[in-house]
């Protein structure tokens, strides 16, 4: 077995043991159940409503959730390794240090992908039971490119995490960096996007503003999922201002996929550029 | 031709412009036990992490088995190499048994030889207790099992009696005879010394990154010259004194009724000689220079480098 795979086999073992997985299951589970069945409520009814509505709102949730629970899951992937005295030890192993990261990578992926599936999976299986207008084909595609979605941005905030880990030297710092790096997409950087357009009375134009939302993965990971439900764009007022040729699913998973593979790179990079 | 295990040519390390590693030049031979002695700083874990090729020097060439284990070559060459770290907690959720296995995995090694380790280093009863609820000792004796995985042919132990009770270092100590009586190439990284001197045939002694001393003991003790000490007990110690002062010897009485001679080393047959035909002398005790003095003397010499051999 590769050395990657054994890697990647620990962690996700210890992600089941120190009961990450069923944590992470249950967050998504109850979030997705609570918005599919109350989601209705400000229009007057509860139950299980329309799917675009439901998943949209899922998706606003989800932008504040996933990157958190991906960065708390892998903060301390390296940066733990190396104060318990176990970095240094498999560095002397049959393996490169790319291997070593990969291998982390790919548990913590796995961790992410099977919690997402059964979290998000479960409000789905019981819309498809308690709904009747719903079409099932419909309500499947759906959902999986929402999870899809939500994996990938899960993914972006764990190479985010590897990238932290790799920089510092202690764990607390690391938790803080990775805090930070939570609040700067999360929070700050939607804000100042916002202030930015204010303030220049908008002059910074129409062209440029959906562009610069690419500088942001949640924004990515937001638009992709506007553009994945075309009844809502018309309500969304992102959409709106998006331009139409960014609003094509396909190409939006594109750059959330670069938004995973750059900084994990650069992680892998500085990892084997440091000294031990 | 013997192959070097190990050899150091000119490697220095530096840390920005601190030289952890300073010129430094040693082969240790395949099957030999050699202790890596120094002080902390002396440069001891630097010359480690080069060995192992977790770092690359800064100047000079690092050889292990004659192949560079920073090369393409590192991977075969880790499956040779065992290692103790100075201080290693483990993956605190798991067991011992199961610590064991990840890293015999990584390392290409069946598993299933775990048990045997486990059994070998003492740690069976507690194999499947999570490593959490381990003692300092108990570590280190799972850090053992984990560097004797798949039979290396080149073992590098840090500290590796640091945390031990004395059984334990016993054992320890039988263990590494009989790998060494299997040929295995053994590097005892210490600042702890007593009890190591009969288990290693050379010892190499380094302070502020460069090497001080390497040789065997009768070696260092040759090199450094310390003064014969000679102890003896009965007899009219003044009297003692009067004839040994005579022949430039110094006496002082120790331990109130013995009486302490030290000389230079090549008068111990005359000084001994001497003792004997004084009456009333009860017991002779010869102190040759344990390492540890001879730790203390070579560390404190260390401004001017020196090598045997």
């Amino acid at each position: 077995m590769s050395a990657v795979l054994i890697v990647a086999g620990k962690e996700f073992r210890d992600g089941l043991r120190n009961r990450w997985v069923i944590a992470i299951t249950v967050v998504f589970a109850l979030l997705s159940l609570g918005l599919a069945y109350f989601g209705g409520a400000a229009s007057g009814r509860v139950g299980f409503t329309s799917l675009d509505t439901t998943i949209i709102s899922l998706a606003s949730l989800a932008i504040f959730i996933a990157p958190l629970i991906a960065l708390l899951l892998a903060y301390d992937t390296i940066v733990g390794e190396d104060e318990q005295g176990t970095l240094l030890l498999l560095l002397t192993y049959p393996l490169g240090r790319t291997q070593l990261l990969a291998g982390k990578f790919l548990g913590h992926a796995g961790i992410i992908g099977i919690a997402s599936l059964l979290g998000f999976g479960v409000s789905g299986l019981l819309m498809a039971i308690f709904s009747q207008e719903i079409n099932l084909e419909q309500l499947l595609g759906a959902y999986s490119y929402f999870i899809l979605s939500v994996f990938m941005l899960g993914l972006v905030f764990v190479a985010f995490a590897h990238l932290i880990s790799v920089m510092v030297t202690e764990k607390t710092r690391a938790a803080g960096l990775a805090l930070l790096v939570w609040f700067l997409f999360v929070l700050v950087f939607d804000l100042a996007l916002l202030g930015a357009l204010v303030a220049t009375e908008g002059r910074v134009g129409a062209d440029v503003f959906p562009w610069l939302l690419l500088l942001n993965p949640t924004d990515v990971f937001r638009l992709a999922n506007l553009a994945g439900f075309e009844a809502v764009q018309t309500h969304a007022g992102l959409s709106a201002i998006a331009a139409p040729a960014l609003m094509k699913p396909g190409f939006l998973l594109a750059v959330l996929a670069v938004w995973i593979a750059v900084p994990f790179s650069l992680a892998a990079w500085l990892f084997r550029r440091r000294q031990a | 031709m013997t192959q070097h295990a190990v050899r150091f040519e000119q490697v220095s390390k530096y840390y920005g412009k601190f030289a952890a590693v300073d010129r430094l030049d040693l082969d240790i031979h395949q099957g030999e036990v050699i202790g890596l002695l120094g002080h902390n700083g002396a440069g001891k874990t630097s010359s480690m992490k080069m060995m192992l090729g977790v770092s690359r020097p800064s100047q000079g060439t690092v050889r292990i088995f004659g192949e560079d284990p920073t090369g393409p070559q590192a991977n075969q060459l880790r499956q040779q190499l065992g290692y103790l770290p100075e201080s290693v907690s483990f993956y605190q959720q798991l067991s011992g048994r199961e610590v064991l296995r990840y890293f015999a995995r990584l390392k290409r090694v069946d598993p299933r030889i775990c048990a045997d380790l486990l059994e070998q280093v003492g740690l069976s009863e507690a194999a499947d207790k999570r490593v959490k609820t381990y003692s300092k000792g108990m570590r280190q004796r799972l850090g053992l099992a984990q560097a004797l995985l798949g039979e290396p042919r080149l073992l590098l132990l840090d500290e590796p009696t640091v945390g031990l009770d004395p059984i334990a270092t016993r054992d320890l100590y039988t263990l590494l005879d009989r790998l060494r009586g299997q040929g295995v190439t053994i590097i005892l990284c210490s600042h702890v010394l007593p009890g190591i001197e009969r288990h290693i045939d050379r010892a190499a002694i380094m302070g502020h990154g460069r090497l001080l001393a390497v040789g065997s003991l009768d070696e260092l003790r040759q090199q450094a010259s310390l003064p014969l000490v000679i102890r003896v007990r009965g007899g009219d110690n003044q009297a003692h004194a009067t004839v040994l002062g005579s022949h430039g010897m110094q006496c002082q009485p120790i331990n109130g009724s013995q009486l302490e001679v030290r000389g230079p080393t090549e008068s111990k047959l005359s000084v001994l000689r001497m003792l004997l035909e004084q009456p009333g002398v009860e017991d002779i005790d010869v102190m040759p220079p344990s390492l540890e003095t001879l730790y203390a003397h070579i560390s404190l010499q260390g401004a001017q480098p020196c090598q045997l051999s």
